[in-house]
């Protein structure tokens, strides 16, 4: 059986259609792709992602631990503040991308992790938990809103006692919303829009006044549940990576684009020697962006990359249409040297091929 | 979700209609374009082209993912849906009436009796 997050009645009364993701049963969507999307980026949507893991990391070593797992340097982090970044198995393959949060009042940390990775992620954390740092679960006792578009600080203002216009990129605050304590509002997303992601606790919360509440401060700018289906399409217009497709064991940070979270510098990690020799050694492949020619050409998982030959250069790990550019995008990967922006590639679709172009992410411009 | 009892169907989401003049006119169900979610585009094949019941005359393309056509039946497509060039939508919002994709002028007209009632396709998707 699926598990549900504290939202599904509200999702089933909404008239969305749900679909197992991850052991859960998510709304895909309500009114559509298409239509969630716009409000996202036009207004204001909110989505219930709550499916995502959080796991507490304390303990006079928390941060040894998070530094031996982590390739980002987390050292960096001063309370309230959050970093992207990634776990890698010893040869460099990556275990799963997360967020780091630094807690106030030297309570420790919160890794957010995918919720297909939970357990994999977990048991990974503790076989590498040789200090004094306890690791806890949470990830079923935690609800995660997140509330994206440009109108969602209007939206959010007036339920919560939090000065939200202060809380910068990647930061985070504790407050209250509608009336419940100790709620996480963390500057973050997955939409490239502005937005919060709103953690809190299922126990000390009533999932439908939360939401009802939400829903009904965004009304007067239009705001609409929002599903996975939408968060994907947005995702991608912006190039953000996505485990499982883009980023996989298989694939490592350096060549997935993610060198700028890779800090050699910060003392020793897990994987560390072997993703400075492959750096040392050149890539052999990169994960790119790409946008195809033609309204009629939408490149999907798994579709092959030609070089304007019609050799094999590479896979598509995501693709769509561009809600935004009304264009087909997506992302892939292709031998170290078809991967300069402007390129001409080809991408396979149907056994035709359709002119592409290697282009650097975000695909829409803001 | 509707499904019209005056029309025959497929286990591949297809509704049939017998125009009662030799031809069928072919769309996709209320369910199959719920399940496709938000259509961006329609390619079918053009007018004239023959096939054998189950070969593939055209794909729907949503922003999701993308689905084949397959032939309801023996036959040559007599028409096709201009409307859904421009408004692919129309399969969406109105998916037995003007979201119909094409007319097929059948070669065995026995073949619609070995097609789906409303009862046996509501039991297909239940």
């Amino acid at each position: 059986m699926p598990k549900k997050t504290p939202f599904y009645d509200l999702h089933e009364k909404a008239g969305a259609k749900l679909v197992d993701f991850a052991g859960f049963e998510m709304p895909v969507q309500y009114a559509g792709i298409k239509s969630e999307h716009a409000a996202v980026r036009e207004r204001v949507g909110m989505f219930d992602v709550s499916h995502m893991g959080e796991f507490y990391i304390s303990g006079p070593e928390a941060l040894d631990l998070i530094q031996k797992v982590t390739v980002n340097d987390a050292s960096k982090l001063t309370e309230g503040k959050a970093q992207y970044t990634c776990m890698c198995y010893d040869d460099g393959g990556i275990v799963d991308d997360l967020i780091i949060y630094k807690l106030f009042d030297e309570a420790g940390y919160i890794a957010v992790v995918n919720a297909s990775n939970i357990e994999k992620d977990l048991n990974w954390i503790l076989d590498n938990n040789s200090f004094d740092a306890e690791v806890k679960d949470q990830s079923d006792d935690t609800c995660l809103l997140a509330v994206q578009g440009s109108k969602s600080i209007e939206t959010l203002q007036k339920i919560t006692d939090l000065d939200l216009s202060d809380i910068g990129f990647y930061s985070f605050k504790m407050g209250s919303l509608a009336g419940m304590e100790n709620v996480v509002f963390s500057a973050t997303g997955y939409t490239g829009e502005k937005g919060f992601e709103l953690y809190f606790d299922k126990n000390h919360a009533d999932p439908e006044k939360v939401w009802n509440a939400i829903m009904e401060a965004g009304e007067e700018f239009g705001i609409e549940p929002c599903g996975l289906g939408a968060r994907d399409t947005l995702r991608l217009e912006m190039g953000f990576a996505l485990y499982g497709n883009d980023i996989t064991k298989d694939t490592h940070p350096l060549e997935a684009r993610l060198g700028w979270i890779t800090k050699f510098d910060k003392g020793d990690f897990i994987a560390k020697e072997v993703l400075q020799q492959k750096k040392e050694e050149g890539l052999k492949r990169q994960l790119v962006g790409f946008t195809v020619e033609g309204k009629r050409n939408i490149p999907r998982q798994g579709y092959e990359i030609q070089n304007t030959d019609g050799e094999t250069i590479g896979e598509v790990t995501s693709g769509t249409m561009s809600i935004t550019l009304g264009t087909g995008i997506g992302m892939g990967y292709v031998a170290k040297e078809y991967a300069a922006e402007g390129t001409d590639i080809q991408i396979v679709i149907r056994n035709k091929t359709a002119d592409a172009t290697v282009s650097r992410p975000p695909f829409i411009k803001k | 979700m509707s499904i019209p009892a005056d029309l025959k169907y497929t286990r591949e989401h297809e509704w049939i209609k017998d125009n009662g003049d030799g031809t069928v006119t072919v769309g996709i169900t209320d369910f199959a374009q719920g399940e496709l979610g938000d259509i961006v585009f329609v390619e079918l094949e053009p007018e004239g082209s023959e096939f054998s019941q189950d070969d593939t005359f055209g794909t729907v393309e949503a922003v999701k993912t993308v689905s084949d056509l397959y032939a309801p039946v023996d036959g040559e497509i007599a028409e096709i849906n201009e409307a859904l060039e421009d408004e692919p939508e129309l399969v969406n919002d109105d998916p037995y009436g003007e979201g119909w994709m094409v007319k097929i002028k059948l070669s065995d007209p026995d073949q619609l009796d070995d097609l789906l009632t409303a009862d046996e396709y509501e039991e297909v998707i239940a």
